[in-house]
Parts: C-alpha cells; sequence; structure tokens
C-alpha cells in the first residue's frame, strides 16, 4: 500500500517558497486536514515548504509510526503537531518520543498555532512551537447567544 | 446496560472510537481488550491518553474480560468493547455467548491481506476466523463510523450464512 504522505515543497500561492530548506515540522491528523490546514498556512504566510504534511488516512496505527518516524528522520524533524489529542497519529507520536525524546509534539493544533509556528523563523524548533501553542489557544473563541 | 459496541479496531484508541462512535453513542467508558497492552503499563498510559478525562478506560486480556463480562454488561453506563484483531475477538466471543453483534472498524493493510473495504484488509485466516464468528450466530458487519453505510459481512465474504446466537 501506497503510503499517504506528500513532499508539499512548493507554496500553494506561489509567493515566498524556499524549496532548499527541509520542512521544520511535520503535520499529522485524520484524513485531509493535514495538506487542507498547511494550505491554508502556506495561502496566508506565502512561506511553503515549511510543514510536512502526513495523513493517518488507510493506515494502521503501526504504518502511521513508519511513516512519521521515517519522514521525521529523512528530514531531522523534531517537531510534530497533531488535529487530535486521541487521534491515532498523536498515539504514533507518542511511540516516537519514547526512542526520540528530543520530539516536542503538539496536539490539538490549529490554524493560529501552525500560522505562529511559521513565522518564528530560524532558532530552536521545539521552543518555537513551544509558543506556537499560546498563540493557538488564544485564537479560540465563541461569539453570540450563550 | 448491554455493551453498545463490539468493535474490531487495529488502532484500538483512536478519533473514529473516541469521538466518532463514542459522541453520538454517549459513550462513558470503553473495554480494551489486549493480553499485550493488558500487561503493559506504558502502553495503557498511552491509550489513557487518548481519552477524556470523563471516560473511563478499562483494560483486560481476554481471560479477564470473558470473567468480567458480566460487571461490564451490567454497568448503568454505557460502554464500548475494543479488540485489536479477529482472533481475540473471536475468543471473546466464545467465551461470552451474550455478544450477538461485531462490528469491524478498522484493519489496515499488511503483508498477505486482501483489500475488502477501503478500511478492512483480510488475510486468508482471518477470513475464516470471521466466517467461524459468523457461524456461531453472532451478526458482523463493518462500519468505521456511525454515518457510513454498514456493510454486511455476506458483501465482504459472500458465503458467510448467519444464524441466529442463542444464549
Amino acid at each position: 500500500m501506497s503510503a499517504t504522505i506528500f513532499r508539499k515543497m512548493k507554496s500553494s500561492t506561489g509567493e515566498t517558497t524556499d524549496e532548499s530548506s527541509p520542512p521544520r515540522a511535520i503535520v499529522a491528523g485524520h484524513g485531509d486536514f493535514p495538506f487542507g490546514i498547511v494550505s491554508a498556512v502556506e495561502q496566508i504566510s506565502g512561506r511553503g515548504g515549511v510543514l510536512l504534511p502526513v495523513s493517518n488516512k488507510g493506515l494502521s496505527g503501526q504504518d502511521i509510526e513508519t511513516q512519521l518516524k521515517a519522514a521525521a528522520e529523512q528530514d531531522g524533524i523534531q517537531v510534530f503537531f497533531t488535529d487530535l489529542p486521541g487521534g491515532s497519529a498523536t498515539l504514533a507520536v507518542r511511540r516516537i518520543m519514547r526512542e526520540r525524546p528530543d520530539v516536542v509534539l503538539v496536539t490539538g493544533a490549529n490554524l493560529a498555532t501552525l500560522l505562529e509556528f511559521v513565522f518564528q523563523s530560524g532558532g530552536d524548533c521545539g521552543a518555537a512551537a513551544r509558543i506556537s501553542v499560546e498563540k493557538g489557544r488564544n485564537a479560540l473563541a465563541a461569539f453570540g447567544p450563550a | 446496560m448491554p455493551i453498545a459496541l463490539y468493535r474490531i479496531d487495529d488502532r484500538l484508541i483512536h478519533g473514529q472510537v473516541v469521538v466518532g462512535w463514542g459522541q453520538p453513542l454517549d459513550i462513558d467508558f470503553i473495554v480494551l481488550v489486549d493480553d499485550n497492552v493488558a500487561c503493559c503499563d506504558w502502553e495503557q498510559d498511552l491509550y489513557r491518553m487518548g481519552v477524556p478525562p470523563e471516560m473511563e478506560l478499562v483494560f483486560a486480556d481476554v481471560a479477564t474480560a470473558i470473567r468480567d463480562h458480566d460487571k461490564y454488561s451490567s454497568d448503568p453506563r454505557k460502554g464500548i468493547l475494543v479488540t485489536p484483531d479477529i482472533p481475540t475477538m473471536q475468543r471473546l466471543v466464545y467465551g461470552v455467548p451474550y455478544i450477538r453483534e461485531v462490528n469491524v472498524g478498522g484493519i489496515h493493510h499488511r503483508d498477505g491481506r486482501t483489500q475488502k473495504l477501503r478500511y478492512v484488509f483480510l488475510a486468508p485466516d482471518e477470513e475464516a476466523q470471521l466466517r467461524a464468528i459468523v457461524q456461531s450466530g453472532v451478526k458482523v458487519t463493518a462500519q468505521d463510523v456511525p454515518a457510513a453505510r454498514e456493510v454486511p459481512m455476506s458483501e465482504i465474504l459472500p458465503s458467510s450464512e448467519p444464524e441466529a446466537r442463542t444464549a
């Protein structure tokens, strides 16, 4: 079975794309969520290739772990963003963390989280991920009648 | 209250189980039946983080699940029981005569398996095990999420002929 990994090294906006730099984080989750949200990040930020989307679609838990591990090792990626705390991608990253204590996992990632991470260019990716969590949390709001 | 769903799913605890089924069925607890997970604290911690705090997660090996099944099914709260594979569910079905229905929720690709549905791949020995479960009088259907069509086993394994199970 072919892996559901798509190396998106070209900006969807065609703007400021740096194809020479490896991705700095993996965005993993259900269905087309990783591709959709990475596309949105690129459209807003104009920065392509920073995030590598990986879907869990059609994969067993073990296969998800294998795919994520391979993708991370290939580009020396330390940071993972996942969509759902109880999702299979999150559990797979937790298993990877058993072997790689340097890995930072952010789960429940939203668009604001990823944008903050992408705009924090350079420096420690793990620290950038932790800062982006606060941004993502603050972006959640409800309006209208209770 | 009877267990609301007996599910075979190689991912065990994940979004489809906790949210996809858990929310519409208003589930309060999940029984995870897996001999390997039942004896590994680290694995249990991992799966525990996959469920919301208000949902109880019970770990059991097959023998314990058979022994404690009456306790699960008499719990006033609603529960799901999940196994990682067909052989585990088969052992459970043979040990618990009250199980009437089994949901095949996710058996993904690996070498030797043939695709039956988008989310169901079966090896020949697994086909035989599923047929055996059906022959024991259990209704077996495939359905990954509640909104999807419930696929009868006769569509996946054409010669399956279910018979009503009597406890």
